[in-house]
């Protein structure tokens, strides 16, 4: 029994519930409780980084103890090489998150920690829950806390509250067809443990369509939740209206959700019929591919710098399920397996990498949005001159996501792409046209629009009602630096992490 | 009447007793403000027997009294549903009838009546006794739901629940007749044994007579088509009776509805049996309750289209029952489950939503904006509440959700198939309307100087026990599965 992975998980709602005692006057106690508290997670997961054997691999720190006797349902958490760089993406942004918001939320302060915390905890416990229905629980309990994060403290311009129930709703649907797709599960196989059901093998009796049947309700499940094109159109409302750090834990963690359920449950315990929808009926690459091209193409006629990197989220989330569909076509192929395991490294390489670039921008965007309180692109210009500290930071992000060798967004790139050429050249050479297209977007559209050209201090003074533009400040500053690390850290090196997510990816193919 | 019938009768007796005390202390004793304290104390005390009676008797072996009344598991269990009940909302009245009636003592009484009635529906196993104890439910029911006689709305409620009541009855009763007629007894035992004997002849008479039963008992249940008293009454009604018909009466009639078919007419389940007529009356509740639920204003409206919706989830258990004993997923137990969450999480949104009105005079859902800022205990668990009628995991709902649908997937024909997706596809549809009282309660603004409502000593606990209920049977529920899992247990049941 190891109980690191529990106190991980749980110990953001014992903040839940000192909060909930602290009077709600009392906000810098709150603010200051809730940050200190995230540390403790932080700290544990960073532990939890150097303590894994890599050498080793698989599931470790792992506890296991009944929960619903009756229906064999177990407490059963553990983490590997995919699980531990996501945990400690969810303890650092939430941390930042907080950090930030400290700053920036005046509004009902003790809802806003209180339900910050819930939501890392329902985080947590998807990339921990190996049962089933844990990781059900956990799925939709995260579900409460960001459906009141943004419609209480999103910007009415934006339409919160139908951002909010579309958001809640888009995942809801997907979610009670998992709900059955689960229960179909155990009634053939007698367990909800998701590691017991990976060893089957010969799902559900060998009757191929109930198999089917259940690849899809999970699939559509996690691909609303990535979101695959067309189970995309929840993700640019809700991006849009949610406060600057519920954005950022939306593309940084949540997106990944799906992804991660893609990787632990759709695949390893449906990997024929994912193969199947990969190759011979390529359903999978294509909306993958769709999701690459439609999504960058959008963000060329976006003018709202928010929404245009929620759909640059669209397009990077494409890049992880092309990753992982040349992953499920190299399935049990032995001669494809490096190339399989390097496409499973790249995907969840951009998993992380998308987490630390796009968890920045939508920092970046909040930045300026604190200033100017417009997202128009046509109001910027010249900002460069005005804001040079801040310019630095944007650019190595905005690199970093167009992918700009050297910084972390190439890696997970060029690993996709290297794996799936081989394994489905077509595709994949129509997946490089979004990567010219993002370079289009981040280049002509952000960089050149809000900080090229020169400054018209008419025109800001006209737009932003005479705001003053100050460069960044200390706890924006505090904020950005360390993803900007991480960036360049993992884009001059990045075999720490690679090394994570090979282990998981050779246990995955049976290595 | 020996010595041991009074014990098993015991929670039954309690309650007569304390009924008929708190009549005649509120008759002799004089003093206004003494009254208004140890009246509804005394009814609590009552219930609080009546239900340590009950708990006592867990464990003895089903047993038939007096030759009308079964006590087995399946019995005492609907009583700790019907006590609960009784207890919450008495809770729950007792602010809320300050200064709307000078007649309390009799209210109380009233409902400790009805929930005698209950206990005593649930241990019928004759259909003399079982058409009794209906017929006393409704009429003490039918008096509560008119009790505020200068409110136009009570009046109106009383006596569009009264009608409804009186026909269905009539209907229910010839269907009784008719068994009578083709069995020639009125115990259920005898009756299925019969049936059984009579063979394909007498069989085609029981789906005849099924269908009036089915009438009677739908009515009881709010299951559509013969829910149409539901919104009407349920929004007229003094509101903690409101919450009573929600949960106490409703649990009467699934009591009722299951023993009669799993002893009497179980030999017509399959073929053209009751599975294929409760299937469709479930479909029909679930999908005609959850959409019109999405248009009503009135939050007690909603919850009315909404209690139709949850008979239609809570039926599902009952029709995909299995005869698999050493399976968790049985059907039944997912019926029961779903009663005892829905006992606290119903209960919890009425005794939220008596608190506003008790502080406001409103039941209009777009009132409830900013409440969150106003009344945070009263806004949270009706968050919760309303979260776990939506079958958010977590919460009691969810469970009560995760066991019918469950043991619809397990029994695998295409009828259980359709009612598990029909299910999920509306619970979609139900969340919509649910978080739209949760959008008002945390996104709007309060309006304008509204300040702070004052919430009472009462029920605040009532609030309290309820949401702790929720969270409880969501997150620990092994011992609650375990209960209603033995609580399946009936006498002559044929499974």
């Amino acid at each position: 029994m190891d109980y690191l992975l529990t106190l991980i998980t749980f110990l953001p709602l014992v903040g839940v519930l000192l909060i909930l005692l602290i009077p709600g006057e009392e906000e810098r106690t709150i603010k200051r409780l809730a940050i200190g508290l995230s540390f403790i997670p932080l700290l544990l997961s960073i532990y939890l980084w150097f303590a894994y054997d890599k050498g080793k691999g698989g599931i470790q720190f792992e506890a296991l103890s009944s929960w619903i006797p009756a229906i064999h349902v177990n407490y059963h958490v553990g983490a590997d090489g995919l699980s531990i760089p996501l945990i400690f993406l969810t303890a650092l942004l939430t941390t930042l998150g907080l950090i930030y918001s400290s700053y920036t939320i005046t509004r009902r302060v003790k809802e806003f920690f209180l339900l910050f915390l819930l939501l890392e905890t329902g985080m947590f416990g998807v990339f921990v829950s190996l049962d089933l229905v844990l990781f059900y629980v956990f799925w939709e309990i995260g579900l409460v806390p960001m459906y009141l994060l943004i419609g209480i403290w999103g910007q009415p311009k934006d339409r919160p509250q139908y951002s909010a129930i579309k958001f809640f709703l888009y995942t809801l649907v997907g979610s009670v067809g998992m709900l059955l797709a689960i229960l179909g599960l155990y009634f053939y196989h007698g367990t909800f443990d998701i590691l017991e059901l990976a060893e089957v093998g010969y799902l559900f009796n060998g009757i191929s369509w109930l198999a089917t049947l259940a690849f899809w309700a999970f699939f559509i499940a996690f691909a609303i939740k990535v979101p695959l094109w067309p189970f995309h159109t929840w993700l640019p409302d809700a991006h849009t209206a949610a406060p600057t750090a519920g954005s950022v834990i939306l593309a940084g963690i949540l997106l990944k959700l799906g992804a991660y359920g893609m990787m632990r449950i759709a695949l390893p315990i449906f990997p024929a019929q994912f193969k199947y929808f990969s190759t011979e009926v390529p359903i999978i690459p294509i909306l993958a591919l769709l999701s690459i091209v439609y999504g960058a193409l959008v963000c060329m006629a976006q003018w709202d710098l928010k929404r245009l990197i929620a759909y640059s989220s669209v397009s990077h989330m494409g890049y992880v399920m092309l990753g992982l569909a040349a992953t499920a076509a190299a399935w049990g192929v032995d001669r494809w397996k490096d190339a399989a395991a390097m496409a499973s490294n790249g995907a969840s390489l951009q998993m992380f990498n998308h987490g630390i670039i796009t968890g920045g921008l939508f920092f970046l965007v909040g930045v300026i949005y604190e200033r100017a309180h417009t997202r128009d692109l046509q109001n910027f210009g010249g900002l460069s001159k005005m804001t040079p500290y801040y310019y630095g930071i944007f650019m190595v992000t905005a690199l970093a996501s167009l992918g700009l060798p050297g910084l972390a967004g190439f890696w997970a790139e060029f690993f996709v792409f290297r794996g799936a050429f081989q394994i489905m050249p077509l595709f994949a050479a129509i997946g490089i046209l979004g990567v010219v297209v993002t370079a289009a977007y981040i280049l002509w559209k952000i960089v050149q629009s809000v900080f090229l050209g020169d400054f018209d201090a008419k025109k800001w003074e006209e737009v932003t009602h005479g705001a003053r533009l100050t460069d960044m400040l200390a706890f924006e500053k505090v904020t950005m630096w360390p993803l900007v690390l991480f960036m360049i850290g993992f884009g001059v090196y990045p075999t720490p992490i690679i090394e994570f997510f090979n282990s998981f990816a050779q246990k995955l193919l049976g290595g | 009447m020996t010595l041991e019938t009074f014990q098993l009768l015991s929670p039954e007796f309690i309650l007569l007793l304390a009924g008929l005390v708190v009549l005649c202390v509120d008759l002799i004793w004089r003093d206004e403000a003494q009254k208004r304290l140890w009246v509804p104390a005394l009814a609590l005390v009552g219930v609080g027997g009546a239900l340590l009676a009950t708990l006592l008797l867990w464990g003895t072996p089903p047993t038939i009294v007096l030759a009308m009344m079964a006590v087995d598991p399946f019995a005492l269990f609907f009583k700790i549903i019907a006590l609960g009940t009784v207890g919450l909302v008495l809770l729950a009245a007792v602010p809320y009838l300050q200064g709307r009636t000078p007649y309390r003592g009799e209210f109380y009484a009233l409902l400790l009546f009805a929930g005698l009635a209950i206990c005593l529906a649930s241990s019928a196993i004759n259909l003399i006794s079982l058409y009794l104890a209906m017929e006393f439910l409704s009429i003490t029911s039918y008096v509560l739901a008119g009790y505020l006689r200068g409110d136009l709305k009570s009046s109106e409620a009383g006596i569009k629940y009264f009608l409804y009541g009186a026909v269905t009855s009539a209907v229910m009763l010839y269907g009784m007749s008719l068994l009578y007629g083709a069995t020639g007894t009125t115990d259920l035992a005898q009756m299925a044994a019969a049936l059984k004997k009579g063979g394909g002849s007498l069989s085609w008479l029981a789906v005849v007579a099924l269908i009036p039963l089915l009438a009677g008992f739908g009515f009881k249940i709010v299951l559509a088509p013969f829910h149409q008293w539901a919104p009407d009454t349920y929004e007229g009604a003094p509101t903690p009776v409101t919450a009573f018909l929600s949960v106490g009466s409703k649990a009467a009639g699934f009591a009722i509805l299951m023993r009669v078919l799993l002893t009497a007419l179980a030999s017509v389940r399959w073929n053209i049996g009751w599975m294929t007529f409760l299937g469709a009356l479930s479909i029909i509740s679930m999908i005609l309750g959850n959409l019109i639920a999405l248009r009503q204003t009135d939050i007690k409206r909603m919850l009315a289209y909404s209690s139709i919706a949850q008979a239609g989830y809570i039926v599902i258990g009952f029709i995909c029952l299995t005869l698999e004993r050493d399976d968790a997923f049985l059907g039944i137990n997912g019926t029961l489950l779903y009663l005892f969450a829905y006992l606290f999480t119903n209960l919890a949104a009425f005794t939220a939503v008596i608190a506003f009105e008790n502080a406001t005079g409103s039941t209009t859902i777009s009132d409830y904006r900013g409440l969150v800022r106003r009344a945070p205990v009263v806004a949270g668990v009706l968050l919760i509440a309303l979260l776990s009628l939506a079958g958010v995991p977590g919460t009691a709902g969810f469970l009560g959700k995760l066991f019918v649908f469950g043991s619809a997937l397990q029994l695998g024909v295409p009828l259980t198939f359709t009612l598990a997706l029909v299910g999920i596809i509306t619970s979609v549809i139900a969340a919509f309307y649910y978080l739209n009282v949760v959008r008002y309660l945390f996104f709007e603004p309060a309006e304008e100087g509204a300040g702070s409502l004052a919430v009472p000593a009462g029920l605040r606990f009532g609030l309290a026990l309820t949401a702790i209920g929720i969270l409880v049977v969501g997150l620990y529920p092994q011992p609650f599965i375990r209960l209603t899992t033995d609580s399946i247990q009936m006498l002559a049941a044929i499974f």
